[in-house]
């Protein structure tokens, strides 16, 4: 198990270095520097212009400023934030626990209710109440996460005003509320953002864990548990379920930059202040030590989220716990 | 390449008419009968179609504004059947012509990532040994960066300046890291297989054997994965331009139609929804399609998972 982690931290810290590495070289290849496009060149003295860049190291080779970027990224330092007067780092860092948050309880939501959507389908394969929630669910899959998150505002906000259309606190009372008062203002708001991310979700775990089960159901130690006599019930929930989580659990590690990409319009939506808002609102300042901040920073989360999913595949399977893989 | 080389070794023998069809006739039939996946097909081509002809079928032009104080935001009607938008335009008409940039996007862009992660698959699995290992690396690395943000990151780089074809370009060069691990793992079986053994023992060079001989096989998984990667591009891009990093004006995807419907929405529903109707349909299709051709295409070329 120690070695086994220790290889995945290793794969992950390629993975950072390989995303930072990237995002250098878009940088340079994009047309113009940080300089060209927010002071017109033009009314701004040429000296003055070379001092800026020679003060943030842009007059350096490329090497030499590679290396520089991957120091300064390896400590945290994303670079200053032109729109914000402050360093990239502290934006994301301020934007980092609401997209915990969001995406925490989506994938929470979306594993637990999609697991058991696929397993109930599955041991009821080909009635009716299957089909239709096949149907059901690859509707939903195939919604855009902006379109379903309109209508979400739309019928539960609007029509039925039950949450509230967007933002991550109640402005105006939030400060007053007790502290239980917080948390629940906090909740109301993210429950439609959550619920739009779970919804697609569940759709798409529902549809594995089907076929998941599906393939489990006809195995030999199956039959044993029901030779054994134990309850359908059981045989299902607990025998043939369990070893049908593993492709599951696999396939929400990797389905975890998907996802991200999916918060970031959902976010966006409900305002909801996270790293995609973030991103989203940089992309209109033009401000691009941000975007490339949080593409880098999605990336360590993912790479952390990766390694979460690992520990728990070795959790429900003993054969990659014990190393036979 | 030749179509003949799309049947696979056997077709053309004797006994193939008492057994049955080649593979692809019987996939071809499967297909056939799915009723789904054929709902889903002519839907496709029938928004092809629409997108192909917009300058036939739709109603007026593009971006024409009739009378932009009468007609602003005006409830859809005979003369406007989707209604109007705030500039007087033919929602309809934006609708069918935002067709032609939606789904040119989409499909452009898959194949771009269709075609550079099959070459990418196919030398890392040809290859073998290390090089497979540092390719595969990197790709595992690259599936590993959020791409929406990546395009944003991109877009906002190039001063939201990317232009349609800068758009087709970025979604397909992001888009190709999944179909080259599946090439990757057909071809490194497909390369164990005894008439590729053959193939060598004749002689035939690296370049023939992995054309004629390996591509071949991986054609039908590869078919599937562009088809769902298709419907997810499709998202994306509406995504993208929604946030208004993607298409730009004068071009109007759905996806901006949808966003330019949303400041209105309370007063003028009509804008967003018929643009959020037809994305939603055309994912919808495309997804029973890449449903359909899995089924049909499974049982004799997908390797078993």
């Amino acid at each position: 198990m120690r070695r086994f982690l220790a290889r995945r931290l290793a794969h992950g810290v390629l993975v950072v270095f390989v995303a930072t590495t990237l995002a250098f070289l878009l940088i340079h290849m994009a047309p113009g520097d940080p300089f060209s496009s927010t002071l017109s060149s033009e009314r701004v003295d040429p000296v003055a212009l070379a001092n800026w860049r020679a003060a943030y190291g842009l007059d350096r080779s490329l090497p030499e400023q590679y290396g520089r970027f991957l120091a300064q990224a390896a400590r945290g330092d994303l670079g200053p934030s032109i729109s914000g007067g402050r360093p990239a780092a502290d934006v994301l860092g301020d934007a980092l626990p609401y997209t915990l948050l969001l995406m925490g309880t989506a994938l929470l939501l979306s594993f637990v209710l999609g697991t058991a959507l696929g397993a109930w389908q599955a041991a009821r394969r080909g009635s009716a109440a299957d089909k239709m929630a096949s149907t059901a669910s690859l509707v939903v899959a195939s919604l855009p996460e902006f379109w379903l998150a309109v209508v979400l505002i739309l019928t539960l906000a609007y029509r039925v005003r039950l949450f509230p259309s967007g933002g991550a606190i109640d402005a105006a009372m939030h400060d007053a509320l007790p502290p239980v008062g917080r948390i629940i203002d906090i909740l109301r708001h993210l429950a439609l953002p959550a619920l739009t991310l779970a919804m697609l979700g569940t759709a798409s775990i529902a549809r594995y864990q089907r076929a998941a089960v599906l393939e489990v159901l006809p195995l030999d130690f199956v039959r044993t548990a029901r030779a054994k006599g134990l309850s359908e019930r059981v045989v299902l929930w607990r025998h043939a379920l369990r070893n049908a989580l593993v492709p599951t659990i696999v396939l929400a590690g990797l389905s975890l930059p998907t996802l991200f990409g999916g918060a970031v319009f959902v976010e966006q939506v409900f305002a909801w202040p996270g790293m995609g808002r973030a991103a989203a609102t940089a992309f209109a300042a033009r401000d691009y030590q941000i975007v490339v901040g949080a593409t880098i920073l999605g990336a360590v989360l993912v790479v952390v989220g990766g390694i979460m999913t690992d520990v728990l595949h070795a959790a429900v399977d003993p054969r990659v716990r014990h190393g036979e893989r | 390449m030749a179509t003949a080389t799309l049947v696979p070794a056997g077709a053309g023998d004797p006994r193939d008419a008492v057994v049955g069809a080649s593979p692809w006739r019987v996939a071809l039939h499967a297909l056939y009968r799915d009723r789904s996946a054929m709902a889903g097909l002519v839907m496709i081509f029938l928004l092809a179609a629409l997108a192909l002809a917009a300058p036939l079928v739709a109603p007026y032009a593009p971006n024409a504004q009739p009378d932009i104080i009468a007609l602003k935001n005006a409830a859809p009607s005979l003369a406007h059947p989707f209604g109007t938008d705030e500039y007087s335009r033919d929602v309809l008409t934006r609708i069918i012509y935002g067709a032609r940039v939606s789904l040119s996007i989409a499909f452009l862009s898959v194949m771009v990532a269709a075609t550079v992660g099959t070459a990418y698959g196919a030398i890392a699995g040809y290859a073998g040994g290390a090089v497979d290992t540092a390719m595969m690396r990197l790709v595992d690395a690259l599936l590993s960066i959020p791409v929406v943000l990546l395009l944003i990151a991109v877009a906002t780089l190039w001063d939201g300046r990317l232009g349609v074809v800068g758009l087709i370009l970025m979604l397909g060069l992001t888009g190709w890291f999944g179909v080259s691990r599946l090439v990757r793992s057909l071809v490194m079986s497909a390369r164990a297989d005894e008439f590729v053994t053959a193939a060598r023992a004749l002689g035939a060079s690296h370049a023939r054997i992995v054309a004629l001989h390996i591509l071949p096989q991986v054609i039908s998984p590869v078919l599937v994965a562009a088809t769902l990667a298709v419907g997810n591009v499709i998202v994306i891009e509406a995504g993208l331009t929604y946030l208004g990093v993607g298409v730009q004006p004068p071009h109007a995807s759905w996806g901006s139609i949808f966003h330019d419907g949303m400041n209105s929405l309370a007063s003028s529903w009509w804008v967003s929804l018929f643009a959020g109707v037809a994305l939603v349909i055309t994912v919808l299709a495309v997804n029973l399609v890449a449903d359909g051709l899995r089924e049909a295409l499974n049982a004799r070329q997908l390797p078993a998972r």
